[in-house]
């Protein structure tokens, strides 16, 4: 095939529509658009929130508004005007739920098109999700099964009243409020989440998951999450998102907050990213600016980050692994993809402070149709971070010849037993390589779906079985008609 | 079979294929032979469907079918099967995988049901030992880091797998030391039946003396020059490609 025909067949493949934009009619419990003080009190009101947590908002937002939206990240957008944002909005519904019949069946059948059914999950698969739908957590199963092993998993809202210590004790404690422009807008308003807590000496039997979904229109997310894994505790958690087509940019800016504060203690985090990334003229989509990080507080702890980032028309995020306690481990393996006008600046930072401490970077991008894919990367090794060692390996697949592929690694090493090792690779998917697939039979998508699944493979493989399926899928609609 | 009736093509404008007339029917094996640059290959890709090149005049007809219009794709799962003189690499992507994948994309073509894990694995079994094939070549990602034989084995492990109607060999004897090329010459010996065709498109005759062919034609400037029995192969390991260029120089000026 000609460069050509590759091209315009890349062209046919991002011309696929975002196959999952629908939009739920529930009555939305909302804020007025802007953001002030007055706001931020209507929020921590609607929640019932306590004094303090009401003034670390505040503290927030006046130190937001002493700073400057930051611009280095290598991706373009129009202005956003924070005023024009509605910062709170709740389904309805409010009561406590002790079922799933007593949901709305309106938001069980967005769940169904979504191929999320709760109820499915909830019989066949073992996953206990807390659905975030919107800003208030509506369903929350397996709680129960949880409890009796001292497992805390529930919404933000609810750890607020119910563990307060916990909160207080972790919030913030790795993303401090006034950390970015970003953690510190959400910081001041952020909504709900989810908060995890695993006690010393649990190894949690299921795999936690959270789907997002942002729903009313012009609703900015401002999710917060918190996962604090005890002594020799082990939590694999999974977040998956899809939101439904809009015309109006919309504003995601999440914090997680990760923190093994045990030895040996173990968090593993999977995400699955597919918020709507825009028509393919650019017009639409999210933006994903969202603030990760995890601390490895304990001896012999672990952090590993695997993300799957498909969607939104912005993506700007870097899930850091703070590595304290000696010999702990952190972990980032990446797969980011880009069509159309998409824009992805993405990567991690370890930070090596104890000894023998390791990381881990593998990232995969993909870059289709005029989509702009960066990987900026942070190996930061303290001089007390002795027999310290990363490797990083970060590879780009471009597809056609509109797009465009960006490394941006940094690396600072202040003491001389460490090792870091940094390769990195750029290739062209080849025309030769899809008609050697076409020849043997399959389609052209397959054989795009093929060589992009090839090309991502050590990063699927970290995630759990039911995820990669998904991710796959996700990646095969996502660059459909990307390639020929 | 197969009919090429005045078939043109080119690349980039240049013509390379200059008026082909081939007829090939159920069970017969054909050689085409010629020097290099004579269109061999690229014979060979254009009725794989390689979009590369621009079919300027003529037409090919495959089991009465209009094989141009079909697309690459459509001719693999309607029987047309290419070994690559230079098999490609997929990386991450097990050479197990890869086959089922498309094995069942050519069975859902033909309305048949998709093979299981199991099904296929009792397949790939039987086929492995057809051909001589290291299992340890299964579940390496595609011809990533195999060696030249080891590919062009592949490749013929592939057809065994998928069973082409008419398989088309593009110099799969280059790069082969002696051994491999009896290996992969009895692989495709075995896969021969009185319904299923094979082109073998060769530079040179030695890979004949394992593949015996029942026509062999000398294709040169993009055009088959002579046309003969397997003794024609012979007579141009003799005599050199010159002796047929010469004769055709003469022919035309007669």
């Amino acid at each position: 095939m000609s460069t050509e025909t590759n091209t315009s067949t890349i062209e046919q493949m991002a011309n696929q529509e975002y196959k999952w934009g629908f939009v739920t009619d529930i009555e939305a419990d909302a804020a007025p658009k802007g953001l002030s003080e007055g706001i931020i009190r209507f929020i921590s009101a609607k929640k019932k929130e306590p004094e303090w947590l009401l003034e670390w908002r505040l503290k927030a937002y006046r130190h937001w508004l002493t700073m400057t939206e930051p611009h280095w990240p290598n991706v373009k957008y129009g202005v956003i005007d924070y005023q024009n944002i509605v910062y709170y909005s709740a389904p309805k519904q409010r009561k406590q739920i002790n079922s799933l019949d007593e949901v709305d069946p309106e938001l069980l059948r967005t769940y169904e098109k979504l191929g999320i059914s709760l109820q499915e999950q909830e019989r066949l698969s073992g996953v206990a999700v807390d659905a975030v739908f919107d800003s208030v957590s509506v369903a929350t199963t397996f709680r129960e099964k949880l409890m009796e092993l001292g497992i805390i998993f529930c919404s933000f809202s609810e750890a607020v009243h119910n563990h307060p210590n916990l909160i207080r004790q972790y919030l913030g404690s790795v993303v401090p409020a006034n950390d970015n422009y970003f953690a510190a807008l959400n910081s001041a308003v952020f909504s709900d989440g989810s908060f995890c807590y695993i006690p010393k000496g649990v190894r949690c039997p299921m795999e936690l998951s959270t789907y997002f979904r942002i729903n009313a229109a012009d609703t900015g997310q401002f999710e917060r999450t918190l996962i604090v894994a005890e002594e020799n505790a082990y939590v694999s958690y999974l977040e998956g998102c899809t939101a439904p087509m809009r015309d109006n940019n919309q504003l995601h800016a999440a914090v997680v907050e990760l923190i093994a504060v045990g030895e040996n203690s173990q968090i593993k985090y999977s995400t699955v990213q597919n918020w709507y990334p825009g028509d393919k003229e650019g017009r639409g989509g999210i933006y994903n600016f969202v603030t990760k990080r995890g601390k490895c507080a304990g001896k012999n702890s672990k952090i590993s980050w695997t993300q799957v980032e498909t969607g939104s028309a912005i993506t700007w995020k870097y899930p850091s692994v703070l590595l304290q306690g000696d010999n702990s481990v952190g972990e980032f393996y990446s797969v980011a993809v880009v069509n159309n006008y998409q824009q992805a600046d993405t990567g991690t930072k370890m930070i090596h402070i104890g000894k023998n401490t390791r990381s881990t970077i593998v990232s995969k991008g993909i870059s289709a149709g005029r989509g702009q894919n960066s990987y900026r990367g942070l190996v930061d090794v303290k001089k007390g971070a002795s027999n310290s060692r990363n490797f990083s390996q970060c590879d780009s697949l471009l597809l056609g010849d509109k797009c465009g592929a960006h490394t941006f690694p940094y690396i600072e090493v202040k003491n001389t037993t460490s090792k870091v090792e940094h390769e990195a690779s750029t290739s062209k998917i080849g025309e030769d390589q899809i008609f050697y697939c076409k020849q043997r039979g399959l389609s052209t998508e397959d054989s795009v779906n093929l060589i992009v699944n090839g090309f991502c493979k050590e990063v699927f493989r970290e995630l759990p079985m039911e995820f990669a399926v998904e991710a796959q899928k996700l990646l095969g609609v996502s660059l459909e008609g990307s390639v020929g | 079979m197969l009919e090429i009736r005045n078939l043109h093509a080119s690349v980039n404008g240049n013509e390379i294929l200059n008026g082909i007339d081939l007829k090939v029917q159920p069970g017969e094996v054909h050689a085409i032979m010629g020097p290099n640059g004579s269109g061999k290959s690229t014979l060979a890709q254009v009725l794989a469907g390689r979009e590369t090149y621009q079919v300027t005049q003529g037409e090919v007809l495959y089991e009465g079918k209009d094989l141009l219009a079909m697309s690459p794709e459509d001719r693999a799962r309607e029987g047309i099967f290419l070994a690559f003189q230079y098999p490609v690499e997929i990386p991450g992507v097990s050479n197990i995988y890869f086959l089922k994948a498309a094995l069942n994309a050519i069975r859902k073509h033909k309305g048949l049901e998709e093979l299981d894990a199991v099904e296929f694995l009792q397949l790939v079994k039987q086929k492995t030992k057809l051909v001589e094939i290291d299992e340890s070549l299964l579940n390496r990602p595609v011809n990533e880091g195999f060696s030249g034989g080891e590919k062009k084995r592949n490749e013929i492990f592939h057809m065994a797998v998928l069973e082409p109607k008419l398989a088309i060999l593009d110099e799969t004897d280059s790069g082969l030391d002696i051994d491999a090329l009896r290996i992969v010459a009895d692989g495709v010996n075995k896969l021969r039946r009185k319904d299923n065709s094979v082109i073998v498109v060769t530079h040179y005759q030695r890979l004949l003396n394992y593949i015996i062919p029942d026509f062999v034609h000398v294709l040169v400037d993009g055009r088959i020059v002579k046309s003969g029995g397997k003794e024609l192969a012979l007579e141009l390991e003799e005599k050199g490609y010159d002796w047929v260029k010469e004769a055709d120089r003469a022919a035309l000026h007669a």
